[in-house]
């Protein structure tokens, strides 16, 4: 009977330290992790921020002489002499009032674990923000301040601002789906479309779904509205945050 | 197995509060630095991206 008790109790320990790790781990990944993450990022947008409000000198082409077109329509840029950033490196700002009037990440490029930890990942195989194709960028919805933790709020027309350092591109959510993790076509230069050569620019959004768990992917589909120069600034309604939630 | 520990414990019931927490806090140092750390990349909902096969990371 005694030999029975301790056996039963110290199971009974077992299984209470087992429950007090995984509450421990829930605790470091959205708190402690969550924490040090938005510090991180906060201060990477800031330094991005001050990056791009001065003229950088590595830039090939200007913006003067690249496109003398002010036309304040959708103007996607096709010049392919847009340098691609370095893996691992931020290149963008990336603004979505739906998530917060202040909401901004910074996104670098590549999608890797170790890039995805610090931010948004721009998946490199894709075209840059603006560019006549696809933009696709993937951020965590659990975890490491799960950027994307309320892209499933996200609705038709929203703004999605991706700020680099010579444009505001200005993105408009058109539709949301949930695939399968292994739907490649959500990031194919037409969305959903394969091998189709694409006229527009898009930009899609990948995170995991459900919340908290990573069966899906949730997907943001989103259509070039329009690029705004630098040196004109950002209009200000673009990020008044969008009214009702339906 | 905590009752033994606690009596490993040397000291009056304060004592053995006090090295009870210390230990506490070592423990969830050690897991919150070099433990979690580990694991969590091999955890699944980490991924968020959208991959060919599943599994490859890129």
């Amino acid at each position: 009977m005694r030999v029975v008790r301790a056996v039963v109790g110290t199971v009974g320990e077992l299984a209470i330290t087992a429950g007090l790790l995984l509450l421990l781990f829930v605790v470091w990944e959205l708190g402690v992790v969550g924490f040090t993450t938005n510090r991180a990022q906060a201060a990477t947008v800031d330094t991005l921020e001050r990056q791009f409000a001065q003229p950088t000198p590595t830039t090939p082409s200007t913006p003067s002489t690249s496109s003398p077109t002010d036309t304040p329509t959708a103007s996607p840029t096709t010049s392919a002499a847009v340098p691609v950033p370095p893996p691992g490196d931020a290149f963008a700002i990336l603004r979505i009032p739906r998530l917060g009037a202040s909401w901004a990440k910074p996104v670098y490029q590549g999608v890797g674990l170790d890039v995805l930890a610090k931010g948004i990942g721009h998946y490199p195989d894709t075209q840059l923000p603006g560019q006549v194709g696809n933009a696709a960028f993937a951020g965590h919805r659990a975890g490491h301040g799960n950027p994307l933790i309320d892209i499933d709020t996200i609705r038709p027309g929203d703004a999605i601002v991706v700020e680099t350092a010579d444009t505001y591109v200005i993105y408009r959510a058109d539709r949301s789906e949930i695939v399968p993790p292994t739907d490649v076509n959500v990031l194919a230069p037409v969305p959903d479309q394969p091998g189709v050569a694409p006229t527009e620019a898009w930009l899609t959004l990948t995170s995991c779904e459900p919340k908290y768990g990573s069966t899906n992917r949730f997907i943001v589909f989103a259509k070039l509205d329009r690029s705004v120069p630098r040196a004109e600034g950002l209009p200000a309604d673009v990020l008044a945050a969008p009214g009702g939630n339906g | 197995m905590y009752a033994a520990l606690w009596r490993l414990f040397p000291g009056g019931r304060l004592a053995k509060t006090l090295q009870a927490l210390l230990l506490f806090a070592v423990v969830v140092a050690i897991l919150f630095i070099w433990v979690f750390p580990a694991v969590a990349p091999h955890l699944p909902f980490e991924d968020v991206t959208i991959e060919p096969t599943t599994g490859a990371t890129s």
